[in-house]
């Protein structure tokens, strides 16, 4: 009778255990799908939601069939409380946060997966297998899988708070040489924790404790020190790799459990992410290294003597300008989303295509925070797809187009990337805006762009600058072109 | 040197032993490279929100932790690992979904 108790048992355990490792390929399956559709236009959306999918189904198959040591999982109630309270704040979070604030919201969201990584292996590292440390000291997968985690998880945690508040504008840049040797010993000594620890022998998990801490410690200052001295144009490259350090960290709890969904998604993440944020970079015209070491922001071109006079232009200048040119061509950046004026855009748009103006839309693959935000601003904004150019389109446009109207924008137009080679932004792809026949820039003021140099195109002769914040400049030269009608 | 060769056969024991998971490993590396090499700077910013969601899979290992934890701290630490995984997960797809609905409006126009 016993035996057969037993058998049963076991059948049912192998049951569970099936159904969970079938749940977990498809979840697999459904997270790939997932991303190859996220990554063209037409089948983002459902993408989006094969991958959500994926994720429900490994969440609940795991509530249902995990088992550990012959033991389901405990705490159901809690954990249900758990992901009832995450749900409510990460859905009230993501529906209520501004779009022009994505950016941060994801390094926010990005920092959560990040730090709960880094909790997984401080709290697991006093459970490794008593039987592999007697068997190796800490010399084991486990005790590596696990630091590993600890630290990818945290350095991804506060880097991506950094990033966060860099963007929202709460912390400033700081550049200093000191911080990258900082960070080079900071590096050197997580490196010697690690192997400090893995050399310890047989010692109790429990003991290594104090280790662990400053080894957290250190770890999350590292994430501080390697996001702080990046300037914040460029944070949506560092995002992007914090991304991908994250699916790296949760890869590392997929090895810990021997799980395969948290291993194929972590690391599909880890490695799609790097290969975004390269893209990224590239869309720059940069290396990876040169961002992360920073070479922005350095060199200030004084040549400012040579550079000529700023004209001005009044409002109502402007408005018979927009209005009597035939082609316009709007060229936005982060000041256009900065200011809210998007909606403004888009009625001055409509108004002058009323008047017969042909209205486009020159995107850099770089305005706004991150590659594709200005092209979400402007979707949120109702402005229709086929207005928008890409790079390449607009420019072999360019010197048919009768008036270039820059909002908010300055280092993707900056003409010093193609002219000077001693320029930090020498060779990044820009629009060329000084091709245009007329040009209006309209600025807050004459502060310098993220890079932080010159911009020859405002002394151009046919540029002319309209000074003032995007929104209302446009609401005037909204009513301006009313008026004349 | 016996020492280096017992090192050499704990790695090489370590490898033995996750020989799968190694493999696993592996091969998706190469599928994440492959699955969007090809993507449009327009998609750029939705596919990276998209792709934080997928590394909310973390969650799982939040589950295992808290559902075998035994003392009131553990139990803690746990939960509030699951509500951290939850946010990233639940926030991810939820705000990836909101951008990607934008560009859907347009094309219905």
């Amino acid at each position: 009778m016993d035996e057969v108790i037993k058998a049963e048992e076991l059948f049912s355990f192998t049951l569970g255990e099936s159904i969970l490792e079938i749940t977990y390929i498809i979840a697999s399956v459904l997270f790939i799908v997932g991303l190859k559709k996220l990554s063209h236009p037409d089948t983002a959306r459902r993408g989006n939601i094969w991958a959500a999918t994926g994720m429900a189904l490994a969440i609940v198959s795991t509530l249902v069939f995990h088992k550990q040591d012959g033991e389901h999982i405990h705490n159901i109630g809690w954990i249900v409380a758990a992901i009832a309270t995450g749900t409510l704040i990460g859905t009230l979070i993501a529906r209520r946060v501004q779009m022009t604030a994505m950016p941060q919201l994801v390094s926010f969201f990005n920092g959560m997966g990040g730090a709960a990584a880094a909790l997984i292996s401080l709290m697991e590292f006093p459970h490794i297998s008593p039987d592999l440390i007697r068997a190796h000291g800490m010399f084991n997968g486990q005790v590596l899988v696990i630091l590993l985690g600890l630290m990818i998880g945290s350095v991804s945690f506060s880097g991506s708070m950094i990033a966060y508040g860099k963007l929202d504008g709460k912390i400033s840049d700081i550049r200093s040489g000191l911080l990258r040797i900082v960070n080079m010993a900071l590096l050197v000594l997580l490196v010697a924790f690690i192997v400090y620890i893995m050399s310890l022998g047989a010692v109790e998990p429990a003991s290594v404790m104090p280790l662990l801490y400053a080894f957290l410690a250190i770890s999350l200052l590292y994430g501080i020190s390697f996001v702080m001295p990046i300037g914040g144009a460029d944070m949506p490259v560092v995002i992007s790799l914090l991304n991908s350090f994250t699916g790296v960290a949760a890869a590392m709890g997929g090895f810990l459990y021997n799980n395969q969904v948290m291993l194929t998604g972590g690391i599909l993440v880890g490695s799609a992410g790097t290969i975004l944020t390269i893209l990224m970079c590239k869309a720059m015209n940069r290396s990876l290294s040169n961002v992360i070491l920073g070479a922005f922001g350095g060199s200030k071109a004084d040549d400012s003597g040579e550079a000529g006079q700023i004209k001005e232009i009044g409002i109502s200048d402007a408005a018979v300008l927009l209005n009597y040119s035939p082609k316009v061509l709007i060229i936005p950046g982060y000041g256009l989303a900065v200011a809210q004026a998007q909606m403004l855009t888009r009625e001055v748009d409509h108004k002058l295509g009323q008047n017969g103006v042909e209205v486009h839309y020159a995107i850099h693959p770089v305005a706004g925070r991150m590659p594709g935000h200005m092209n979400v601003l402007l979707a949120e904004a109702d402005i229709p797809y086929d207005k928008l150019l890409e790079s390449e389109e607009a420019n072999e446009q360019m010197q048919d187009v009768d008036l270039a109207v820059v909002i908010g924008a300055n280092d993707v137009v900056n003409p010093a990337a193609e002219e000077d080679p001693s320029s930090p932004i020498a060779g990044m792809p820009i629009l060329q805006a000084y091709k245009a026949k007329n040009i209006i820039v309209m600025k807050r003021g004459m502060g310098l762009g993220y890079a932080g140099i010159e911009n020859k195109l405002f002394y151009n002769d046919k540029t002319r600058m309209l000074f003032g914040n995007a929104k209302e400049s446009l609401q005037q030269v909204l009513n301006e072109i009313k008026n004349m009608d | 040197m016996p020492y280096n060769l017992e090192l050499m056969e704990s790695i090489l024991e370590f490898i033995y032993l996750h020989r799968e998971i190694i493999f696993i490993l592996i091969l998706s590396v190469f599928l994440g490279v492959e699955v969007i090499s090809n993507v449009p700077s327009v998609l750029h910013t939705p596919l990276m929100s998209g792709a934080n969601a997928i590394h909310g899979v973390v969650i799982i290992g939040a589950i295992i932790v808290m559902g075998h934890a035994e003392t009131t701290l553990a139990l803690i630490l746990g939960f509030v690992a699951v509500v951290l995984g939850t946010l990233n997960v639940v926030g991810g797809f939820v705000v990836t979904d909101r951008m990607l609905s934008m560009f859907n409006k347009k094309q219905k126009q």
